[in-house]
């Protein structure tokens, strides 16, 4: 490590000019899984591409380190109307823009940069609109087109976005990846020298990481941003090596060739947790997986019944067996480290005895026959439904049901499923901003239940649907936490689902690594990172 | 002569327009486009999926879609990819200097190791050396290259910290490509410890890539020496009284070396197929990581272009190699 440390040094000193002494510099090296596809959230889906943008961008608003709390980001503070329609934004003065060979920036970040940055992936007749592909999956997943009404600049360092309704979400929108502010003072640089698709491959931002160099599918470098607004990173150069191999990348972590190395293999985590010289953190991952009862169909549509399976299947010994360590059993439909999450609730035991005399009371004495559906793929919260489902199987059997696994294509599957073709049916969901509304109203909603919504058990229950919309119509936390947490305790009365797990997500991480927080959303981020030398 | 050389050329359109063929097939013959990749389950409007789609011209017949492909092909347009949008063509461009720096070693290796062991294994025939020639090679040719390349870097990179685990070059030098061969570029560049720093980066993977080169050039070394040394003319070297060394050296290799260079040619296809694994593990930045990540996402043209383009590779040195079998030995190009 020390030769890393001192060799880095002295190196990226040579060239890379560095302006600070040798011994000094301190470089990261992350070990990251993949290559991203270009360096613009707004146009990509994947984690991998989300980890190298961010260093670079800052967003109008953005979640604490850590966390899923959301604080000032370019906007040092906002209001919202009494009606809760109308969003102002305040824009923090003196912020600077990154340099590159082509571009020199002449102003501070302001309110035209926020305008074009959202415009690009609004308006179709944007300059920019088409460049990267231009499919706005998350803008658009997000339902910003229908719900943005318009944006105005007030003046330079005031914004105003007025809404088509009210969705107290729509700040923590604001706060995920796919909304970084770009510079439209570089995007009309570029214009000029006809070379447009550079925007997404040399970024210019805001953020505490200026982009250096990217050699595809090898190296990407980032240098501390010496003017950052937030102060300058402690941290002087971040370099990502993409390795995509779980095994070699424990390999270079012990061969002290990288600092932090997401994804482990879950065979190796027993021999991290012993390695002295290895820091094994985990957190549970913001999603769930689950199996969900579809209560169209009998005999599904008798409460008792969708109980009495809570209760017939070993939750613990499915989570242990399928996870093999990276899973927790999971009680409520969001994920623990969500605000709102209610500690309070009680889970069904496991007591197939019970679950044959709720199934009598139904009318099911000697059990029935029915359908269980897995997916064919692996999924951040479940390794591997096929398994899983083999298991519930033979629980199911002891308290008298046959259940048939039936598996399609992953394409297909999900659209069966979504059309409510099942009577049982796995499927598991990953957060996007940290909301509780991205659970609770898009997978148990009643908007979600008609056929082809992604409300898989098809369960409209006005009780509960009744507080989750109030909880979006709403937009002090504190009322909505409350609203929330009810409304979790009549899901687990009602028992739509049987919750299975969450999935526990690792980072391995060499011991001199000082202040790395592991990001609920499953990101990675070095901003706030240090090492001690 | 010519007449030789265009019937081996007029060969390779077949086999061409059946590569292209297959490739286009095959990759849409996985389940889920990719669209429906990217998506995951949030799903998506059937109305954006349907104009997505469009615009990526998934929407239309697939003999329509092999057809406009194949014209582009001709024109020497591979497409552009699906999720950089970058040309196929100039992305292939940027890393296949990598993975054939890495080829061109691995089968240095293999010559330079496993020729000198299959003359030995034949001169001492029945030897306890011919029987440990033939055993590691037979080894060597059955060893799973994913296997292979982890026992390496545990051993001699985790465990005597003698070799870099992976990459191409230490990340404390920045060299600008400029012919993408590290190698050459950390010369030119002047900095002779990134040179080494990208010699050292190449061992592993170049015994890696080179183990099952090396067992077929010792293997067939070894037969086909052995089938020269019992012909009549060795014997008659020998009686004349020539040095052991000089008849083997002068009489018996030279003769030997036709087929075994033959073969050598001919590993070329093992070694690009070998690399995409390679490549994987040691986190090398060539074609074949760059085709794995294809598949994964589904990105249509680069997989196409990326096969295309290897499989063009593979052809044309194969062709080179009938071609200059057919100069070294005459009877070839009579007989057809």
């Amino acid at each position: 490590m020390k030769r890393i440390l001192l060799g880095a040094g002295l190196g990226v000193a040579a060239t890379l000019a560095l302006a600070a002494p040798a011994q000094a510099a301190k470089t990261l090296v992350y070990c990251s899984e993949g290559s991203p596809e270009n360096f613009n959230p707004m146009v990509n889906t994947t984690g991998t591409s989300f980890d190298v943008s961010l260093p670079v961008y800052n967003n109008l608003v953005q979640f604490e380190y850590g966390g899923t709390k959301v604080v000032p980001g370019l906007a040092e503070k906002w209001e919202v109307s009494e009606d809760g329609l109308t969003y102002t934004f305040h824009l923090r003065k003196g912020v600077k823009w990154h340099s590159n060979n082509d571009f020199k920036p002449t102003r501070d970040a302001n309110a035209d940069d926020v305008l074009w940055s959202f415009n690009r992936q609004w308006k179709k007749d944007h300059p920019f609109h088409k460049v990267s592909g231009g499919a706005y999956d998350y803008f658009n997943d997000m339902a910003m087109p229908d719900l943005l009404k318009s944006i105005e600049k007030v003046d330079d360092y005031t914004v105003k976005f007025t809404l088509n309704k009210v969705e107290a979400p729509f700040i923590a929108n604001l706060a995920m990846p796919f909304a970084p502010i770009q510079s439209a003072e570089y995007a009309e640089t570029l214009q000029k020298k006809n070379q447009i698709d550079r925007i997404d491959q040399a970024p210019i931002g805001t953020g505490p990481f200026q982009f250096v160099a990217y050699q595809k599918d090898a190296v990407i470098r980032y240098k501390a941003f010496e003017p950052y607004w937030g102060g300058k990173a402690q941290l002087d150069n971040l370099v990502f090596a993409i390795t995509p191999d779980a095994a070699v990348r424990y390999a270079k972590l012990k061969a002290g060739e990288c600092h932090i190395v997401p994804y482990p293999n879950p065979a190796d985590l027993e021999a991290m947790k012993k390695d002295s010289a290895i820091t094994l953190m985990e957190q549970e991952g913001l999603n769930v997986g689950y199996l969900a009862f579809n209560v169209t169909k009998k005999p599904f549509d008798d409460v008792r019944v969708r109980r009495a399976l809570n209760m017939a299947i070993d939750k613990k010994a499915v989570v242990d067996a399928v996870y093999q360590g990276a899973g927790v059993p999971a009680k409520n439909p969001i994920p623990p480290t969500m605000w709102s999450y209610n500690k309070e609730i009680e889970d069904y035991p496991y007591d197939p005895e019970r679950a044959k005399k709720l199934l009598a009371e139904a009318g099911f004495p000697d059990g029935f026959e029915t359908d269980l559906w897995a997916m064919p793929v692996q999924r951040p919260y479940n390794p591997n439904a096929k398994r899983m489902a083999e298991m519930m199987q033979a629980d199911l059997a002891k308290v008298g049901i046959k259940a048939k696994v039936v598996q399609y294509e992953w394409g297909e599957y999900r659209k069966r499923l979504q059309a409510g073709e099942h009577q049982m049916g796995m499927l598991g969901w990953t957060g996007d901003n940290g909301d509780p509304d991205n659970f609770l109203h898009v997978l148990l909603g009643c908007e979600a239940a008609r056929p082809g919504g992604s409300n898989i058990a098809k369960w409209c229950y006005k009780e509960f649907d009744d507080l989750v919309v109030q909880a979006k119509r709403t937009t002090d936390i504190a009322a909505r936490t409350k609203l929330y947490e009810q409304a979790q305790v009549i899901f687990k009365e009602e028992a739509p689902w049987l919750t299975v797990a969450h999935s526990v997500v690792h980072m391995a991480l060499s011991k001199n690594v000082v202040d790395y927080k592991m990001d609920p959303f499953g990101i990675h981020r070095f901003y706030g990172v240090d090492l001690k030398q | 002569m010519l007449r030789f050389i265009l019937t081996r050329v007029s060969l390779v359109i077949p086999t061409f327009l059946g590569v292209t063929f297959l490739t286009f097939l095959l990759i849409r013959l996985v389940p889920g486009d990719p669209i429906e990749v990217r998506v995951g389950e949030r799903g998506i409007p059937p109305e954006r999926l349907l104009e997505l789609r469009h615009e990526l011209g998934l929407d239309r017949p697939l003999w329509h879609q092999f057809l406009d492909y194949i014209g582009g092909v001709l024109q020497g347009d591979l497409g552009v990819s699906l999720v950089t949008r970058n040309s196929v063509f100039s992305e292939f461009v940027t890393l296949f200097p990598a993975t054939l720096e890495l080829a061109a070693l691995a089968m240095l290796f293999a010559t330079v190791v496993g020729l000198p062991a299959g003359i030995v294994a034949a001169v001492r025939r029945g030897s306890i050396f011919d029987h440990g020639v033939m055993g590691i090679s037979l080894t060597g040719y059955s060893m799973p290259i994913f296997w292979w390349g982890l026992l390496l870097i545990l051993f001699f990179s985790v465990g005597l910290g003698w070799t870099p685990v992976s990459g191409r070059l230490d990340l404390l030098y920045y060299v600008e490509p400029v012919t993408g061969f590290m190698l050459i570029d950390t010369l030119m560049a002047g900095e002779y410890g990134a040179f080494w720093s990208a010699l050292h980066h190449l061992i592993l993977p170049m015994i890696v890539l080179g183990t099952v080169p090396l067992a077929v050039v010792a293997r067939m070394t070894r037969s086909a020496m052995l089938e020269v040394l019992g012909e009549d003319y060795i014997r008659t070297a020998k009686a004349k009284g020539l040095a052991g060394k000089r008849v083997i050296g002068l009489h018996a290799l030279r003769n030997a070396l036709i087929p075994v260079v033959t073969v050598i040619g001919l590993q070329v296809g093992t070694l690009l197929g070998g690399a995409i694994l390679t490549e994987t593990i040691f986190s090398w930045p060539g074609v074949g990581k760059w085709l794995i990540e294809s598949i994964n996402r589904r990105d249509y043209p680069a997989l196409q272009g990326g096969v295309l383009l290897i499989a063009t590779t593979v052809m044309t040195v194969n062709l080179l190699v009938d071609v200059l079998y057919g100069v070294l030995n005459p009877r070839i190009r009579h007989s057809r």
